[in-house]
């Protein structure tokens, strides 16, 4: 067994909410430059220039990128012969609370019906996967209420297939239009269950944005995916152009016989997320 | 693209002379409330009681700020999603709301209501609340402090860089997606 002290997991939580609400992970800031460059519309060069600003601004001034801090998603990998005295689960909840506090984060949880903030941010959703090994890893996202509304999850029949799903994403963003703060990214969830589909939809944004899928078949998936739902025009915040999305990210798992689940969600220009590894 | 600087309260001549893609810079005070806060005000007017601020020629930024670092009049502050105000929008507009501050589309009551009322929908952009914090000089909770983030504060703005969605003729700049079908 390897023991990991509780407390340094919690430094580093914290640590890392509060640099990925202040620094725009590179592989984004890359995607801002390109679209500055090659939107084909003047107000969707200006919706870029105006957010690579806000991203040396929030980087000088530690403000944080966006308001909305977002929930706190917690993605875990936790090695089996790993020991937490005191639990993982506490461990991350007070690093997030801390980070959110002390970097001056907006905490936007609240009860689903009174609607009364919990005030710190609580709960962190976490996610843990038991893997083999003596290592922990924790990847951290912010995620916007905003884009997260924008969101969706289906069953399809299984005869709908491929078309299916390329016609359910294309008609999601372009419903969605300029309301999740497009460029989106685009997290694809195929297969699974009613409650996996949406689970690997999530996990598939914390993929670099200029990655490609291993499996070319799936590469070739996201291509298509990218390239129709950009043919819609909807563009940087909604005024017109030609980066209305900057990548699409799939993830496929096997599911029943009967079904099709499919995941759709939009994240938000502002792709806030961070690692660390133990 | 024309571009006008506008003081608040505004009036029904600034309206007037709007149209969807105009820019507008803005100056003097607006009022923060996204979802909890509007319905505490519609409870408000329910009641017969009066609003925490004077409505004729006011302008609601659908804003929930990050709170604000020392030495800073607010944290982070850009535009919520704005259709989930579509409920509370048209009857503040009758009421003399000049204009809301958002992100994102408009139901066609609340356009409707913008050209019964001479009021205009601008947008600003959204996550880009660092950049735009910048221009609230500032800012101070002045009703329901229980709401945290989504108090009402009293906002001063200058040269708020704003651009007009829809405006009070039924004009709109938003792109139409283009579907096959
Ligand atoms: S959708 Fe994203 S960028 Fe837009 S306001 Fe929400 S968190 Fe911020």
């Amino acid at each position: 067994m390897r023991e990991i002290k509780a407390a340094d997991i919690t430094a580093a939580v914290a640590q890392m909410c509060m640099s990925a609400n202040t620094k725009l992970p590179a592989d984004v800031r890359k995607k801002f430059e390109e679209g500055h460059k090659n939107e084909t519309t003047e107000a969707g060069k200006e919706i870029f220039r105006q957010l690579l600003e806000n991203a040396d601004l929030a980087f000088e001034t530690k403000l944080p990128l966006c308001q909305d801090c977002g929930l706190a998603i917690f993605y875990v990998e936790l090695g089996e012969d790993v020991f937490v005295p005191g639990g993982v689960n506490k461990a991350i909840t007070e690093g997030m609370v801390a980070g959110y506090k002390d970097g001056f984060l907006r905490k936007s949880s609240c009860d689903p019906l009174t609607r009364k903030n919990t005030g710190d941010n609580t709960p962190a959703i976490i996610h843990i996967d038991l893997v083999p090994g003596d290592k922990l890893k924790i990847s951290y996202m912010a995620k916007g209420g905003g884009s997260e509304n924008m969101s969706r999850v289906t069953m399809l029949s299984p005869s709908q297939g491929w078309e299916g799903i390329k016609k359910f994403v294309v008609q999601r963003v372009a419903e969605a239009g300029p309301n999740p703060c497009p460029p989106v990214i685009l997290g694809i969830g195929i297969g699974g269950t009613f409650e996996y589909a949406p689970k690997i939809a999530k996990q598939a944004l914390l993929r670099k944005l200029d990655d490609v899928h291993p499996d070319p078949k799936v590469a070739a998936m996201e291509e298509e995916l990218l390239t129709a739902v950009n043919k819609l025009g909807i563009g940087p915040m909604g005024l017109g152009g030609s980066y209305t999305c900057l990548a699409v990210k799939i993830a496929l798992a096997p599911c029943h016989i009967a079904s099709l689940p499919l995941a759709v969600n939009v994240q938000c220009h502002s792709a806030r997320h961070e690692e660390v590894e133990f | 693209m024309p571009t006008y600087t506008l003081n608040t309260p505004l009036t029904d001549a600034d309206i007037e002379k709007l149209r969807a893609g105009d820019v507008v810079l803005l100056n003097g005070i607006i009022y923060s409330g996204r979802d909890a806060a509007h319905k505490k005000l519609m409870d408000l007017l329910d009641a017969g009681k009066p609003l925490p601020f004077e409505l004729k020629g006011a302008s609601i930024y659908y804003v929930g700020p990050s709170p604000a670092p020392p030495g800073r009049p607010i944290g982070s502050a850009g535009p919520t999603t704005s259709y989930r105000m579509d409920a509370y929008a048209p009857r503040l507009h009758a009421l003399g709301l000049k204009a809301s501050i958002g992100k994102g589309k408009r139901s066609d009551e609340v356009k409707k209501a913008m050209q019964e009322h001479k009021a205009v929908y601008f947008g600003a952009t959204g996550g880009a609340g660092a950049l735009l914090s910048k221009c609230i000089t500032a800012s101070k909770v002045i009703a329901f402090d229980d709401l945290g983030p989504e108090a009402i504060r009293e906002m001063t703005v200058k040269d708020f860089p704003l651009l007009v969605i829809n405006d009070a003729f039924g004009g709109e700049l938003y792109a139409k997606p283009k579907l096959d079908d």
